[in-house]
């Protein structure tokens, strides 16, 4: 069991006179759960989902990051740790994040030319397991950092053995089919330059396929809905509900739409309103704000307050 | 620079060279450049007379030439003073030419090849394999298939006694003569070692050859010479590598590159450098292509402290191809100018370049390049594409395709774009596990990816690993 914690958190942009955009946000997100936060434009919803993945360009003022890992999480790390652990996320790189099992869906992912797509996720499935020994041994005390022994100049780039990581190449052929045939996506994908030249559902259907080879604890989805026709929301919805039933990820889907929640049905839904939530329920709570639009949370919460 | 008479007299009071016994030279010239010195490396060549005289010949024009130093952006070469460098040292070997087997070379030679993978190299996916050590081809090889096919490949101080007509026609006459610029005169001057290939009429030579020059010295020169005739729908891939361990004082390598591509003859040249961050890389290559004939530069250029490369293509015959590809790396107090340069001088010939540059910790890339289409030369198309990639906001990059084009029936077309390496696609990687070195290791991967793609397996590896090494310990 993993549990996702942020308690007041405050934000704001990172510059000078930078604006405050978070405003206390508290949220859990447990493992096996479906959390939708909705709200409307600028209320802080993609500013949450990227100070949780660690994003630079957001300074936080007040407030945590926490993430407890039950010892259950750790039983195929082959580490011997005997009690929960909490982590401090505020405190780690993106990349350790990541190897914690916190995974961002973008909203907007990059385009990285070159670079294909299986050659990127065995990269970063290697690294993340690697990251994440790491992050163990160190909580075990035995932080042998590893010397690697650089000759530098001398010897040729030619002669060494090319690091095949933990899951080699044949082995990851093999997962990356399965996933994506779950996906429905077309295997010409694992060839392509990672999300260039794709369309908008292309890249969406890749961030979840991304989670799916990673594995996440608990993933934040940034609007994984926006730009997706039916049939690819529906293949989009199959992969987040598989991510919760197989992998038992806690999922914290961040969107405007009441639509693609009629295919991953919420536990709970938080409204957010000017960097704080405002209201909170059940999936029913997405009905209604379907129907009744984000003034009458305005109206409700400010009259309320 | 001392002028000639002075540097004459030093000489006089001292050995004029000395037997190093520390390091493996049998032989190494005094620093500096005088006509006796130049005297010297020919007669311990036991070279020809015509060949000693267009060594001094040249050597006139070096002192009478500027140095390119009026060039915007170019790097500063105000350091490069060819009287503080050794320009000739012979490695203590016993064949001259190159031993066959790497067993009959001193284990501190062979040790240092080993390192660089260069025997490893030959069993695997190479026809021939030349390996130059300070200023002299100390192993040379090629499979027996080929020389019954009559192609040569061997020591180019071996050429000059034993193809002499070949030479005398070919070796810096109409190619690069040594009044092309100032460094080529240099090089005309003190050349020694390099490779000549003879590729005859109809012979495809199906895997690469390679010749490695390793430079070993402080304060050394090289300059090998590479000569390349390939006749008439011949076909041949030279790979040319070059590495040397950092010192403390400047080395220079002053390389001369001589192709002939017959008609309908392809030959590609592929060249992954990697100097110490001492030396000054300044090179002249060229190709001159005849009819239907194709002509491929390949090049990587990493380390130096500066690089001047401008490989050239002369579309002499109607229907002659260039392709350049080349990438270049600088960081810090580097300074990288690499471009091409194209000739169409026939109808319907055609040229690509595509070019790639990568700065950082302040570091300096320039692609420098012409393309002239002469009148006449119609039906010909050009296309030249440029794309610099920018750590941070200290380095620089700049761009400076010149185009002269006297034909007006012609498909020109020109594309550069400069960019920094993205924040946001840093941490979209680094969300997904990859600390930020390796994302940004992959994001250079990605970007000279379409140059990877177009070398053999082991240099595209070779390649990415040597950009890896270049931003480890300065990132993050």
């Amino acid at each position: 069991m993993a549990t996702l914690e942020l308690n007041n958190l405050h934000a704001e942009v990172a510059e000078d006179g930078g604006e405050t955009i978070l405003r206390g946000v508290d949220l859990e997100v447990s493992s096996g759960e479906i959390h939708a936060l909705m709200g409307p434009n600028g209320s802080g919803k993609s500013t949450t989902a990227k100070i949780i993945a660690g994003h630079p360009s957001y300074e936080v003022t007040d407030g945590e990051v926490l993430l407890h890992l039950d010892k259950d999480e750790f039983e195929t790390d082959g580490v011997e740790i005997d009690d929960d652990l909490t982590w401090d996320l505020l405190d780690l790189e993106p990349n350790e994040r990541a190897a914690l099992g916190i995974f961002l869906a973008f909203q907007y992912p990059a385009e990285i030319e070159g670079v294909t797509m299986v050659n990127f996720l065995r990269t970063a499935l290697n690294a993340k397991l690697e990251e994440r020994e790491e992050l163990f041994e160190d909580d075990e005390g035995e932080a042998d950092a590893e010397e690697e022994d650089d000759a530098g100049y001398d010897t040729s780039p030619m002669e060494g053995d090319v690091d095949e990581g933990e899951v080699g190449v044949a082995e990851f052929q093999q997962l990356l089919q399965e996933k994506m045939e779950l996906l429905d996506m077309d295997e010409k994908f694992a060839q392509r330059y990672l999300n260039a030249g794709f369309s908008g559902g292309e890249k969406k259907q890749n961030e979840v396929l991304q989670a799916a080879i990673l594995e996440p604890s608990v993933a934040v989805l940034d609007e994984i809905d926006s730009g997706l026709d039916i049939d690819r929301l529906q293949d989009v919805a199959n992969g987040i509900n598989a991510l919760r039933e197989e992998v038992g990820t806690g999922v914290l889907q961040i969107t405007h739409y009441q639509r693609i929640l009629d295919y991953v049905e919420p536990d709970y839904v938080h409204i957010m309103l000017d960097g704080e939530i405002v209201k909170e329920g059940d999936a029913d709570l997405a009905k209604q704000l379907e129907e009744k639009g984000y003034d009458w949370v305005r109206e409700d919460v400010y009259e309320t307050a | 620079m001392s002028s000639d008479q002075d540097h004459l007299k030093e000489t006089e009071t001292e050995a004029r060279f000395e037997f190093k016994k520390e390091e493996s030279s049998a032989f190494e010239a005094e620093k500096g450049l005088t006509e006796e010195t130049i005297r010297v490396i020919s007669e311990d060549k036991d070279e020809p007379e015509w060949m000693l005289e267009r060594r001094l010949r040249a050597l006139k024009q070096f002192r009478q030439m500027p140095m390119p130093d009026d060039w915007p952006g170019a790097p500063d070469l105000s350091e490069v003073d060819v009287d503080e460098i050794v320009p000739y040292i012979r490695p203590d070997i016993e064949t001259r030419g190159g031993a066959e087997n790497w067993e009959d070379l001193p284990d501190e030679i062979q040790d240092t090849f080993d390192k660089l993978g260069i025997p490893e190299a030959e069993k695997n996916a190479l026809s021939g394999v030349g390996a130059q050590y300070e200023s002299e081809i100390v192993y040379q090889n090629m499979q027996e298939q080929w020389e019954e096919k009559g192609v040569i490949f061997c020591d180019m101080d071996q050429a000059v006694q034993e193809h002499e007509e070949i030479l005398k026609e070919h070796f810096m006459t109409k190619n690069v003569p040594a009044s092309d610029n100032k460094f080529a005169a240099l090089h005309g001057a003190i050349w020694s070692g390099g490779s000549f290939v003879y590729v005859p009429e109809n012979v495809t030579v199906q895997m690469p050859v390679q010749a490695y020059f390793r430079m070993n010295s402080d304060g050394m020169g090289q300059f090998e010479h590479t000569l390349i005739v390939a006749e008439e729908n011949s076909e041949v891939h030279y790979i040319e590598g070059c590495s040397a361990p950092k010192y403390s004082e400047f080395n220079l390598h002053s390389g001369g590159v001589e192709v002939f591509v017959g008609e309908g003859a392809h030959v590609q040249y592929s060249t992954v450098q990697n100097w110490s961050k001492n030396t000054y890389n300044l090179n002249t290559k060229r190709a001159i292509v005849e009819k239907d004939g194709t002509m491929e530069w390949v090049s990587g250029s990493m380390g130096s402290k500066a690089t001047m490369l401008y490989p050239s293509s002369v579309l002499k015959g109607p229907g002659a191809t260039d392709n350049h590809i080349t990438i270049a790396f600088a960081g810090e107090n580097q300074n990288i100018d690499t471009g091409a340069k194209v000739y169409h001088n026939a109808p319907n010939t055609k040229s690509t370049i595509e070019s790639k540059s990568i700065s950082k910790d302040g570091g300096r890339t320039n692609y420098r390049g012409l393309v002239h289409i002469a009148d006449g030369a119609e039906n010909s198309s050009t296309s030249v594409e440029c794309d610099a990639l920018m750590f941070d906001n200290e380095s620089t990059s700049d761009t400076m395709p010149y185009m002269e084009i006297q034909e007006s029936k012609v498909d020109v077309a020109h594309e550069a774009t400069v960019g920094k390496i993205g924040d946001e696609d840093v941490f979209y990687l680094q969300s997904r596990g990859l600390d930020d070195d390796d994302a940004k290791q992959m994001i250079v991967a990605g970007f000279i990816e379409p140059i990877t793609e177009e070398l053999p397996i082991e240099y595209a590896v070779e390649l990415n690993r040597l950009i890896e090494l270049e931003m480890e310990g300065s990132l993050g």
